[in-house]
C-alpha cells in the first residue's frame, strides 16, 4: 500500500514538473495524474477488501528529530479510494477539457500538486505533516481558482477563499496544539494515547468543527465555497466540490472519532443541528440560483450537511454506548461521502461539457441541449436522479440508511436528542425533496425545451475523452445503487476501526438485501427494485404495442391553441423557482420582487427584478467585516507615531507580558 | 401453496380496479351535485379510446417525452403492488419498504415533471413548477408519517406494519391520529384533488397536474391518466394498510378462504374511501396555489409533531 502511495506521489510530482516545464503538455500532465490516481485507488480498494493491516512509515523529512510520520489505516484507505478514484476519471476528462482552456499553464503545474496534497493529508500521522499538506491543498486549490483571474468575481472569490482557509487552518493548529498537550508530542499515536479532560476535549471538538467544517462548507462557514468552486475550471471544480470537501470530512472524522477520545452526547446535538441547517440552507440557496456551476456548488453544501447529520448521529449513539447504531450511522455517512464524490463529480463534468459546448453557465441562456448533446444529457440525467436521492441510484441508498439511523434515534436517552433527531429527519426529508425540485429545474431548463440563445442552438456534443469519464461516474452511480453491498463490504473495516465493539456493521446484508440492523426488520433491495421495474416495463411495453395504436404524428405544440415559436415564451429557471421563492424565499432570503412597468405609451421594456439576501452573509459576515474595518480605521493612528512612543509601547507590552507570567506562576 | 397466483393477482388487481375507483368518485360527486353522472365504467372507455388514437408529438419533443409515460406508469404500478391490499403475505410487498415507496413515487413525479418541461411551452413549465412545489412539501410530510409508524413498529416494511397493527393492541394513540390526518392531506395533494388542484378544471391557469401533461395525447396520455388512477388507489390502499388493516390475510393464511375475506374487506375499504373523497371534494372549495404551501406545511408540522410525541414517549 505504501509502495503504491509512494509511486503515485512520485508520479504526481513528475506530472507537476512537466506542467512547470513551460510547454502545453496536457497529455503528459493529465495522463500521469490519471495513472497515479488509478494506482493508489486500486491499491486502496484492495487494502480495504482484503483487510490489510495498517502500515506506517517515518520519513527523515520535516521537523528536525521528529521526522514525518505516515500511516495508512482503513479510514485513510477508504478516503484514498474516494479521492483517487474520482481524481483518475476527472484527470481523463481534463485531457479533453483543457483544449477549451484559455490559459492552461495556470492550471497544469498546480493540478497534480493539488492531488498530491490531498493524498498526503489522508496519510499524515503527525500534526506537522497533516497541517503542512492541508495548507498545501488549500494553496494549490487557491491557485487553481485564480486560473480564471481575469474575471473580477474569480479574484474576489479567491480572496474570500484564502481568508476562510487561513481561519480553518488556524483553528486546526490550535486543535492539534491542545491535543499535543504539555508533552508537545506531534504524532497521532501519542495524541490517541494521552487522555484529555472534559474542557480540553470540548475545545478540540469546537476547533475541529471550525477548522474542518470551514473547508467542508458547513453553515455558517460555507460562504466561500460556492463562489470559489464555481470560479475554477470545471474539472477543478469537480475536484474541489466532489473530492476536496471529502478530505475535509476526513479531517473531521479523524479528529472526532479517533484522536480526541470518547465523545460527549452534546457533541452529537451540535453536529446534528449543524448538519440539518447546512443541508436545508444549502438546497434552498441552490433552488434560487441560476448559474449552473454555482448551483451545483450549493448542492455540495447540502450534501455535506447530509453527511454531517450522519456523523452527528454516530457521535450521539457512540456517546450513549449504542455501538451497533453508531456503526450504522457512520456507514451511512461514509457511503454518502463516496456517493456524493461520484455524482457531484459527474454533474460538474457535465456542467463543464455544457460550458465547453456553449460558453454559457447561465441557465437562462441554455435549453434544448438533449438533442445536440444526447450522451452528456443522459449522463447528467443519471447524476441528477442520483443526487435527488431517487431509486435505483446510489444517492437513495445512503439517504435510506441515514433515515434508518434517524428512526433508531428514539433509543437515545437524552431529551434534547429525542426532540432534535425527528426534527433533523424532517429537515433532511425536506432537503431531499427540494433537491429533486432543483434538479427538475436544472435538467428541464438546460437540456429540455428549446434553445434560449443562439449559442445553445449551435451546440455540438463534446468529444469522447470528456464523455467517457462522465459515463464512468454514471455507471458507478447505478452499480452502487443496485448492489450497495460492494461498498458496504469496504466500509465495514472502517466502522470496526472507529467504533470498536460495534461488531460487523449491517451484518445481515447480502448481494440482494441491504439490512441495517436485524434481518427480520427494514430492508431494501436495489436489485429487486430494478428487476421488478424492468419486468413490469417490458410487460407494459409489450401490452401497449400489442393493443394500442402505434401511430405517431409530428405537429406543432398544442400549448392551449396559442403556440408561440419564440423561445422566450418558455418557462425559465427563474419562473420555475418562483413558487418556492414565494414559499421559502420571502422568509429565509428576504426575497423581494420588483416590477418596473413603463407607463402607457412609453416604448421601453418592462423590467422584473428579484432581490435576495443571504441571511448568513448579512447576519454574520457583514457585521464582522464592518467591525474589522472600524477597528482598522481607529488603529490607523498607530502607524504614524514618533519613535519615542513606539518604544514606550514596546516597553509597556513587555511589562504586561512579564506580569502575566508572574501571575500565572 | 405457491404464492405465485396471488402475486399476479395483486399486480393485476391494482391496475384493473383503479379506473373503477375513479369512476365511483366521479359518480358520487355527480350525484351530490344533482347530476346523473357518467357510468361507472366510463374511465375504462376513456382509456380505451385514448389507446386507439394516434399520438401527436411536438417537433421539439425529445426521446424522453416518449419514454417517460412508460417509466412513470411502471414506477407507480410497482409502488401500488408493494402496498398490501388483501393480504400481507406477498413477496411483492417485500421488494421495497415505506421509504422506498415514497422515493418510487418521487421518481415517477420527477420523470413527469421533466416531461412537462420537454416541449418548451409555458403551460408545461407552470405545471411542472407547481407540481414540484407541492411535492417538495408533501413528500417530507409523508416521510415524517413514515418515521412515526416505523417508531411504533420498529420497521419500515409495509407487511410488518400491517401485521403489527392487526395483532398488537396498539390502542388509540395521538401520534397515529395526527399521522392519519397528515397522510390524508398528503394523499389529497399528491392525487391532484380539491382543494389542492382540480382534476376536472377547464381553466388552464388554475391547473397543476393537467397543465403539466397538456402536450400528451393518444397512448401516452392513456398511460399517464391510468397512472394517476393507480396512484389514487395506491394512497387509499396505503391508508387502509397502515391504519385499517382489518380483514387482511397473512402469510400463514395465504389461500382461497382468506382471499375471499381479504378481497371483500379491501373492496369495502376502497368503496368507503371513494365515497368519502367524493363527499369531501364536493363540500370544499379549491385553494389559491400559494395557499397550498400553508395547507401542506400544516401536514408537515402535524407529521413532525406525531413523530416527536413518539420519540419522546418511547424512552419512558
Amino acid at each position: 500500500m505504501l509502495t503504491a502511495l509512494g509511486t503515485g506521489l512520485g508520479l504526481y510530482a513528475l506530472a507537476s514538473g512537466v506542467g512547470l516545464s513551460g510547454r502545453r503538455r496536457f497529455a503528459a500532465v493529465y495522463g500521469l495524474s490519471a495513472f497515479a490516481a488509478a494506482v493508489i485507488a486500486i491499491a486502496a480498494a484492495t487494502a480495504l477488501a482484503e483487510a490489510w493491516p495498517a502500515e506506517s512509515a517515518t520519513l527523515p523529512l520535516g521537523l528536525p528529530w521528529l521526522g514525518a510520520h505516515l500511516r495508512i489505516d482503513t479510514l485513510s484507505a477508504f478516503f484514498l479510494l474516494v479521492v483517487n478514484f474520482a481524481a483518475a476519471l476527472i484527470s481523463l476528462y481534463g485531457l479533453g477539457y483543457d483544449a477549451h482552456d484559455a490559459e492552461p499553464r495556470r492550471v497544469l503545474p498546480f493540478y497534480p500538486l493539488f492531488l498530491a496534497a490531498m493524498n498526503l493529508v489522508l496519510v499524515a500521522d503527525d500534526a506537522f505533516v497533516f497541517l503542512v499538506s492541508w495548507e498545501l491543498m488549500s494553496l494549490a486549490s487557491w491557485l487553481l481558482v485564480l486560473a480564471t483571474h481575469r474575471r473580477d468575481e474569480s479574484r474576489s472569490a479567491a480572496f474570500l477563499y484564502l481568508l476562510m482557509a487561513s481561519l480553518g487552518t488556524g483553528a486546526l493548529i490550535f486543535a492539534f496544539g491542545i491535543l499535543a498537550g504539555d508533552s508537545g508530542l506531534y504524532d497521532f499515536a501519542a495524541m490517541r494515547a494521552a487522555p484529555l479532560g472534559a474542557a480540553k476535549s470540548a475545545a478540540v471538538f469546537a476547533l475541529a468543527l471550525l477548522g474542518a467544517g470551514s473547508k467542508a462548507g458547513v453553515v455558517p462557514l460555507h460562504v466561500w465555497l460556492p463562489p470559489a468552486h464555481s470560479a475554477a475550471p470545471s474539472h477543478v471544480s469537480a475536484l474541489m466540490s466532489g473530492v476536496m470537501t471529502k478530505v475535509a470530512l476526513y479531517g473531521l472524522t479523524r479528529l472526532l472519532f479517533d484522536l480526541v477520545g470518547p465523545p460527549l452526547w452534546w457533541w452529537g446535538v451540535a453536529v446534528i443541528a449543524l448538519g440539518a441547517i447546512t443541508a436545508l440552507l444549502g438546497v434552498l440557496h441552490a433552488v434560487m440560483q441560476h448559474d449552473l456551476k454555482r448551483l451545483l456548488a450549493y448542492h455540495t453544501v447540502e450534501n455535506i450537511g447530509i453527511v454531517v447529520i450522519g456523523l452527528g448521529l454516530a457521535l450521539a449513539f457512540r456517546a450513549d454506548r449504542l455501538d451497533a447504531l453508531a456503526a450504522l450511522a457512520l456507514v451511512a455517512a461514509l457511503l454518502h461521502v463516496f456517493n456524493h464524490a461520484m455524482f457531484k463529480s459527474l454533474l460538474f463534468l457535465g456542467a463543464g461539457a455544457v460550458q465547453a459546448a456553449t460558453g454559457e453557465r447561465d441557465m437562462e441562456r441554455l435549453g434544448g441541449l438533449i438533442r445536440a448533446m444526447p450522451r452528456t444529457a443522459l449522463a447528467f440525467l443519471i447524476g441528477s436522479v442520483a443526487i435527488s436521492a431517487l431509486p435505483p441510484f446510489n444517492g437513495f441508498v445512503s439517504e435510506w440508511l441515514t433515515f434508518q439511523a434517524i428512526i433508531e434515534g428514539s433509543r437515545l436517552p437524552q431529551w434534547l436528542l429525542k426532540f432534535e433527531v425527528p426534527v433533523a429527519g424532517a429537515m433532511l426529508a425536506l432537503a431531499a425533496a427540494l433537491a429533486a425540485v432543483c434538479f427538475v429545474k436544472v435538467f428541464g431548463v438546460v437540456f429540455l425545451g428549446r434553445p434560449r440563445s443562439p449559442k445553445a442552438a449551435e451546440a455540438q456534443e463534446v468529444g469522447t475523452a470528456m464523455v467517457a469519464p462522465m459515463a464512468g461516474f454514471a455507471v458507478v452511480c447505478a452499480l452502487v445503487g443496485i448492489l450497495p453491498i460492494a461498498m458496504i463490504d469496504l466500509l465495514r473495516p472502517v466502522a470496526a476501526l472507529l467504533i470498536p465493539g460495534s461488531g460487523d456493521a449491517l451484518a445481515g446484508s447480502n448481494m440482494l438485501w441491504l439490512v441495517p440492523l436485524d434481518p427480520g426488520r427494514s430492508s431494501y433491495s436495489g436489485l429487486a427494485v430494478v428487476a421488478a421495474v424492468t419486468v413490469l416495463a417490458l410487460v407494459l411495453v409489450a401490452a401497449i404495442h400489442r393493443f394500442a395504436s402505434a401511430r405517431v404524428r409530428r405537429a406543432p405544440a398544442w400549448d392551449c391553441g396559442f403556440p408561440d415559436a419564440r423561445s422566450e415564451t418558455q418557462y425559465t429557471a427563474g419562473s420555475f423557482a418562483q413558487p418556492l421563492r414565494r414559499v421559502f424565499g420571502t422568509t429565509v432570503f428576504a426575497a423581494r420582487e420588483h416590477v418596473d412597468m413603463p407607463a402607457p405609451g412609453e416604448t421601453r421594456a418592462a423590467r422584473f427584478e428579484v432581490t435576495l439576501k443571504d441571511p448568513v452573509w448579512e447576519g454574520l459576515y457583514r457585521p464582522i467585516g464592518q467591525a474589522v474595518s472600524l477597528v482598522a480605521d481607529r488603529l490607523n493612528v498607530v502607524q504614524f507615531l514618533t519613535i519615542r512612543r513606539y518604544l514606550t509601547m514596546m516597553f509597556a507590552a513587555l511589562v504586561l507580558l512579564l506580569l502575566i507570567v508572574a501571575v500565572s506562576q | 401453496m405457491s404464492s405465485v397466483p396471488f402475486e399476479l393477482l395483486q399486480l393485476i388487481l391494482v391496475v384493473v380496479l383503479a379506473p373503477l375507483l375513479t369512476g365511483i368518485v366521479r359518480k358520487v360527486k355527480a350525484r351530490l351535485l344533482g347530476r346523473r353522472g357518467p357510468a361507472l365504467v366510463q374511465p375504462y372507455r376513456d382509456l380505451l379510446r385514448l389507446l386507439r388514437k394516434e399520438a401527436v408529438l411536438a417537433p421539439s419533443a425529445s426521446w424522453l417525452f416518449r419514454a417517460i409515460p412508460y417509466m412513470m406508469f411502471t414506477a407507480i404500478w410497482l409502488a401500488a403492488a408493494i402496498v398490501p391490499t388483501y393480504t400481507t403475505g406477498l413477496m411483492t410487498s417485500r421488494i421495497a419498504d415505506l421509504i422506498a415507496l415514497v422515493a418510487l413515487l418521487g421518481s415517477a413525479r420527477f420523470a413527469l415533471a421533466l416531461a412537462g418541461m420537454d416541449v418548451g411551452t409555458s403551460f408545461g413549465g407552470i405545471g411542472s413548477s407547481r407540481e414540484m412545489m407541492i411535492a417538495s412539501l408533501a413528500e417530507p410530510a409523508m416521510l415524517t408519517v413514515t418515521f412515526t409508524v416505523a417508531l411504533l413498529v420498529h420497521s419500515t416494511s409495509l407487511p410488518q406494519i400491517s401485521e403489527f397493527m392487526l395483532t398488537q393492541a396498539v390502542g388509540i394513540r395521538v401520534s397515529l391520529l395526527l399521522g392519519l390526518i397528515s397522510l390524508t392531506m398528503v394523499a389529497l395533494a399528491e392525487n391532484a384533488r380539491i382543494p389542492i388542484d382540480n382534476p376536472a378544471t377547464h381553466l388552464e391557469l388554475t391547473m397543476v397536474h393537467e397543465a403539466m401533461v397538456l402536450e400528451y395525447s393518444g397512448r401516452h396520455l392513456a398511460l399517464i391518466e391510468a397512472a394517476s388512477m393507480v396512484k389514487l388507489l395506491l394512497y387509499l390502499s396505503l391508508i387502509a394498510a397502515i391504519f385499517l388493516p382489518w380483514g387482511m390475510g397473512t402469510e400463514q393464511t395465504l389461500g382461497w378462504a382468506a382471499l375471499g375475506l381479504g378481497l371483500g374487506s379491501y373492496a369495502v375499504k376502497l368503496g368507503t374511501g371513494a365515497v368519502l373523497l367524493g363527499v369531501f371534494e364536493t363540500s370544499i372549495a379549491k385553494m389559491r396555489v400559494f395557499r397550498v404551501a400553508e395547507f401542506l406545511g400544516g401536514a408537515f408540522l402535524l407529521g413532525i409533531l406525531a413523530a416527536i410525541f413518539l420519540y419522546v414517549s418511547q424512552g419512558l
